[in-house]
Parts: structure tokens; C-alpha cells; sequence
């Protein structure tokens, strides 16, 4: 019997719940494999199938948000052995899925924490409450791959946002293995999309974009073009998120901010009646 | 015209006077060949228009739109909010074109006409009991002088499907005549409702069954039924009448209605145009486009063309 000949895997994007090839035809060698380069009309595509997804996802309740990412977890959790052989250390993919665990923790008890009761003078029940705001664009850090991307991804969904996110131009297969983690589980097509290639082709095209409603440029190394970045956004005065300093620590408490920024407070006024 | 044309042109206008004679020149029609057209639609959908020929194609696509609403939920204000984008489609930017008509029910039609008198824009009505036409003839006649005298200057009338479908063509037949002749100058479309015909056959003979009859546009569908305009449907339509004009030398129009959501979909239709009946056709005059969501795409990939920025849905009105 000849010997077996073994399946070479494609990488490709993640637009929609599907994994199309690049528009372009195109695609680039990188830690041994070939993978999909994004373009400018990927990032289109993507921000239609995000933006389709937001009514469904925004309109879920708090509750099931926090179910689909325990259960995106579970399937991270189970493919970690796949994870560390493209290079991922093993401690990094335990915090990945701690940190996913912790942001899925946080889908219901945000509102109490960052939303409440407002004391007015007057017979009025004063409420403020946070709501999603839409379509998020995301420059994913560098490194560490798995870690970094689950640190932007979560907060971002949690909440009820969609995401489009320019991966890692160096190290994208965790983040392609993170979308096949996505796929399968639960998780409706088109809330997380995945861009893998330059960040200077498919980055300027997302914060350009009208039917964008914020940008975390958090892995923008380049301060020209994170300048840039910023200045394209403030024409439909997106919500902005600065790139991380370089020294930051990934494994280190997020704290509420990445969650609270791409939010929208709605506060309400409501007669008490007698 | 040449001599040929015109003894064809009175040899066709006899055909209505009786039902065989109607009977079998429609069954005499050459059958569709229907893997050929949904191929041929397919092929001429995989064109690239690109740049300078895309931002011409979007101005025409824009003149071409029968900006449409229909709903039982009309009220005079959203017709009129309607009629107002009609005239500025593009409030940001005073180079974008009108669109081509505005197309309501007949009891809306006097407050569209309020807004468009003066214009360029035409004002169509449906009519002859849209959609279903399932009413008496009378009623129907009644429904479309109502229109006209209302202010449309643009008739869209449905066929009597079931008699169509049970081959009493000289009925379909006197009904359009009659319609003809109820609409006075404004012009008729005649809506086939292509989603009822069943057969690609069934779509060139009531194609050419309205063209005898005098329409002036032969349109595919109301929008009310769930298989409306496809490209293949078109492609049919389009050869019925390339082959009237070539027959008789009387143009007709055609209009595609229902499903044509984006400027792509509507991209394509224009190079069909183009390719099956020629220049002669991608003027408003001779084909339009019936939607309503389709102009609100058209609008963003115009803003895109222009700005280099995507735009988005929030920055057009919703109606």
C-alpha cells in the first residue's frame, strides 16, 4: 500500500460564519502556511455580514450571550492541544480560556455595575443603562496571538457588539484556529469576523468606513498610522480605543475598560406616579 | 419603415379580431430554450463594471428607478416624504439625478402629484385591482381613469392571469385594449406577473400577447408574489421585444420588478440590456427599474464612488 498522503490545511478568513477564500485570490506564506491576505473589499464584506449579525445578537439576552461564550470556552478548552502545536505556549492558552471565561461571567452583571438607578430631585425613576454600539472594528495585538485576540475579542461581543478584526499579520493561524473554535459554537454567524493580512491594506478601509461605529486600534504599532487611523474614525465620530503600550501585560487583570468603551448609555425618565 | 414591416405591422394588428387567430400565433412563437436563457442571463451576469462605466452605470440605474411603495400601511405623509427623495434622491449632492417616476396606489396618487408637478419625474399609478386583478372589468376601467384623472401619467395594470392560464387570450387581450383605452395619454404597463406563468413559454406569449394589445411597457412582476423578477424572466421579455420592434417598428419598454435589492443585481440588468437589445433600450424612457430598497444601495455605492469612503444605511432616509 502506498503511503498516506496527508491533508495540507487552507487557512482562510472567517466573514459571516463562513470561511471564504480572500476576494483577491490572494494569499501569503507565513509561519509555514498558506493564509488568506485580506483586502479592502474582504474588510467591505465584512462589515455587511457584521452589521447584519447586530439586531440578532444586540437583541439576545444577556443571559444567552453569557451561555454561547461559556460554551465558546468549552471548545477552546478542548482544542488546546491543536493550539499549543502551532506554537501556542500552554500556559497562554489557559489564560486565553480563563480570560474568555471571565469576560462570558460579566454579559449579566455589567448592567448592574456600569448601568443603575439615578437619584434625581424630582417624582421621576431615573435609569441609565448600557446598550452595544454596533459594529466594533479591531486591530488585534501582534503577540501574544491567542491571548491578545481573545483579550480584544470578548469585551467587545460580550456586551452585544459585533466585530471585524485585523489579525495578527505575523502570527495568524491562532487566530484562524480561534475562528474554527467560534464556529462551532453556538455563536451566530457574522458577530466575530476575522480579517488575516496587512493591517495597513484592511485597517484604514475600517475606520473609514460610515456604517462603522467604533475602532480598537489596540494593536497598531506604527504611531504614524495609528495617527492616521484616529483621524479617518472622527468623520462619523467612532468610538476610539488607543493602541496598548508595548510593555503591556497581557496576563495582568483587564479591568472593565475594553468592555465599558464601546458602550452606549440610554438613560431613561419615567413618571413615579402618585 | 420598410414596406415588409409595415404589411407585418397590419397582418399583426388583425390577430386580436379573433381567438384562433390570437390562439395561433402565440402557440406559434418559437419555445424557450430554457437552459439557454437561465445561461445566457448567468454568463451576462459575471461582467466586471468598474470605476468611470460603474459611476455612469449608477446615474442611469438611478434615472431607470420606479421608486415604489405599495403597502396597505401607505399614508399621504410617507407617499409625499416618498415623492420628496424622488426629485433629490441624495439630498448631500445636488449631481445625483432624479429618479424616474414614483409608483403608488391610485388613492395616493393626488398627494405624489402635489409634489412632483413641474418635474421631470413621472407619477405612476397601479391599478385595474393590483395585485391579484380579480375584480370585474368595469371596476377595473373605474380604477384606472380614477388614476389618471388623479394625475398619473403612467398606468401599471395587471393581467387577467387566470384567463391567461386557461387560454381565453382574446379576453387578456380586450382587457388591455380596453385599459388602452381608459388611460388616454398616459402610458401603460402591462405587469405579467411572471412568478404565475409557470413556464419560460408561457412569459414570450404574454410578452407579445400585451405588445399586441398596445402596451407600452411590458413589466415582470407586482412584487407580490415570491418569485418576481429574474434575469432569465428579463432576458425573455427583452427578445419579445427586440423581436416586436424588428417586426413591427413600434419600441416597447421593458421593467423588471421586485428582488433587485442591490446596485450589483441592477448593474447586471443593464449590461443585459445592453447586450440583448442594445442602446436603444438603456435610456428611462425604455427600461426601468420597479424597488424600492434598490435606490438606497444605489445612493452608497454613488456616495462611495465619490467620497472613497463606505457608506452606510443610516446616513439615507429609511422609506
Amino acid at each position: 500500500m502506498s503511503e498516506r498522503v496527508a491533508v495540507r490545511k487552507t487557512y482562510k478568513l472567517f466573514i459571516g460564519g463562513k470561511f471564504p477564500r480572500s476576494e483577491s485570490g490572494r494569499s501569503y506564506l507565513v509561519q509555514d502556511a498558506n493564509v488568506s491576505l485580506a483586502s479592502r473589499k474582504d474588510a467591505r464584506d465584512a462589515v455587511v455580514a457584521a452589521r447584519a449579525a447586530v439586531k440578532g445578537w444586540a437583541g439576545a439576552t444577556a443571559y444567552n450571550r453569557g451561555q454561547i461564550l461559556y460554551r465558546a470556552a468549552e471548545m477552546l478548552e478542548g482544542r488546546r492541544e491543536q493550539f499549543v502545536a502551532l506554537g501556542v505556549p500552554g500556559d497562554e492558552v489557559d489564560a486565553a480560556v480563563d480570560r474568555w471565561v471571565w469576560y462570558a461571567g460579566w454579559s449579566d452583571k455589567l448592567a448592574q455595575v456600569y448601568g443603575g438607578a439615578n437619584p434625581v430631585a424630582g417624582p421621576y425613576f431615573n435609569l441609565s443603562a448600557p446598550e452595544p454600539t454596533g459594529v466594533v472594528a479591531v486591530v488585534a495585538p501582534e503577540r501574544p496571538a491567542l491571548l491578545g485576540l481573545v483579550s480584544v475579542i470578548a469585551p467587545a461581543i460580550v456586551t452585544g457588539n459585533t466585530v471585524v478584526v485585523a489579525t495578527s499579520p505575523t502570527e495568524p493561524l491562532a487566530a484562524v484556529t480561534l475562528a474554527e473554535v467560534l464556529a462551532t459554537s453556538d455563536l451566530p454567524g457574522g458577530v466575530v469576523n476575522l480579517l488575516t493580512g496587512r493591517i495597513t491594506e484592511t485597517a484604514p478601509t475600517l475606520a473609514a468606513h460610515m456604517d462603522v461605529n467604533a475602532i480598537d486600534l489596540t494593536g497598531v504599532t506604527d504611531a504614524e498610522l495609528a495617527a492616521d487611523l484616529e483621524v479617518k474614525a472622527a468623520a462619523n465620530l467612532k468610538r476610539v480605543l488607543r493602541p496598548a503600550p508595548a510593555d503591556h501585560d497581557w496576563f495582568a487583570d483587564p479591568g472593565l475598560g475594553r468592555m465599558t468603551t464601546l458602550l452606549e448609555t440610554k438613560t431613561v425618565w419615567h413618571p413615579k406616579g402618585v | 419603415m420598410t414596406a415588409t414591416a409595415t404589411s407585418a405591422r397590419s397582418d399583426l394588428s388583425e390577430l386580436g379580431r379573433s381567438e384562433t387567430a390570437l390562439r395561433t400565433f402565440l402557440h406559434g412563437l418559437p419555445g424557450v430554450d430554457q437552459v439557454g436563457a437561465e445561461q445566457r442571463a448567468a454568463q451576462l451576469g459575471t461582467r466586471s463594471i468598474k470605476t468611470t462605466a460603474k459611476a455612469e452605470a449608477i446615474d442611469l440605474a438611478i434615472r431607470m428607478v420606479d421608486l415604489t411603495t405599495l403597502e396597505g400601511a401607505d399614508t399621504p405623509g410617507k407617499v409625499r416624504a416618498l415623492a420628496t427623495k424622488a426629485l433629490r434622491p441624495d439630498p448631500a449632492d445636488p449631481s445625483c439625478p432624479h429618479v424616474g417616476a414614483v409608483c403608488v396606489y391610485p388613492a395616493m396618487v393626488p398627494y405624489v402629484a402635489e409634489v412632483l408637478r413641474g418635474s421631470a419625474v413621472h407619477l405612476a399609478s397601479v391599478a385595474t385591482a393590483f395585485p391579484s386583478g380579480q375584480a370585474p372589468l368595469e371596476v377595473k376601467l373605474a380604477d384606472t381613469r380614477a388614476a389618471v384623472e388623479a394625475g398619473a401619467d403612467e398606468i401599471d395594470m395587471v393581467i387577467n392571469r387566470g384567463a391567461f392560464l386557461a387560454g381565453r387570450y382574446s379576453e387578456v387581450y380586450d382587457e388591455i385594449v380596453a385599459t388602452k383605452e381608459a388611460c388616454g395619454d398616459a402610458h401603460l404597463k402591462v405587469i405579467l406577473e411572471t412568478g404565475e406563468l409557470a413556464t419560460y413559454d408561457n412569459v414570450r406569449r404574454a410578452s407579445w400577447l400585451a405588445m399586441l394589445a398596445g402596451g407600452d411597457f411590458i413589466k415582470t412582476s407586482t412584487g407580490k408574489v415570491p418569485v418576481a423578477a429574474t434575469p432569465p424572466v428579463t432576458l425573455v421579455m427583452l427578445e419579445a421585444v427586440r423581436d416586436f420592434r424588428a417586426a413591427t417598428g413600434r419600441q416597447v419598454g421593458v421593467k423588471p420588478a421586485g428582488g433587485i435589492r442591490t446596485t450589483k443585481d441592477a448593474i447586471k440588468y443593464l449590461v443585459m440590456v445592453n447586450e440583448t437589445v442594445g442602446p436603444d433600450w438603456l435610456d428611462p424612457d425604455w427600461f426601468r427599474f420597479g424597488a424600492s430598497s434598490l435606490l438606497n444601495d444605489l445612493l452608497m455605492q454613488r456616495t462611495k464612488l465619490t467620497t472613497g469612503v463606505y457608506s452606510g444605511p443610516d446616513y439615507f432616509t429609511l422609506d
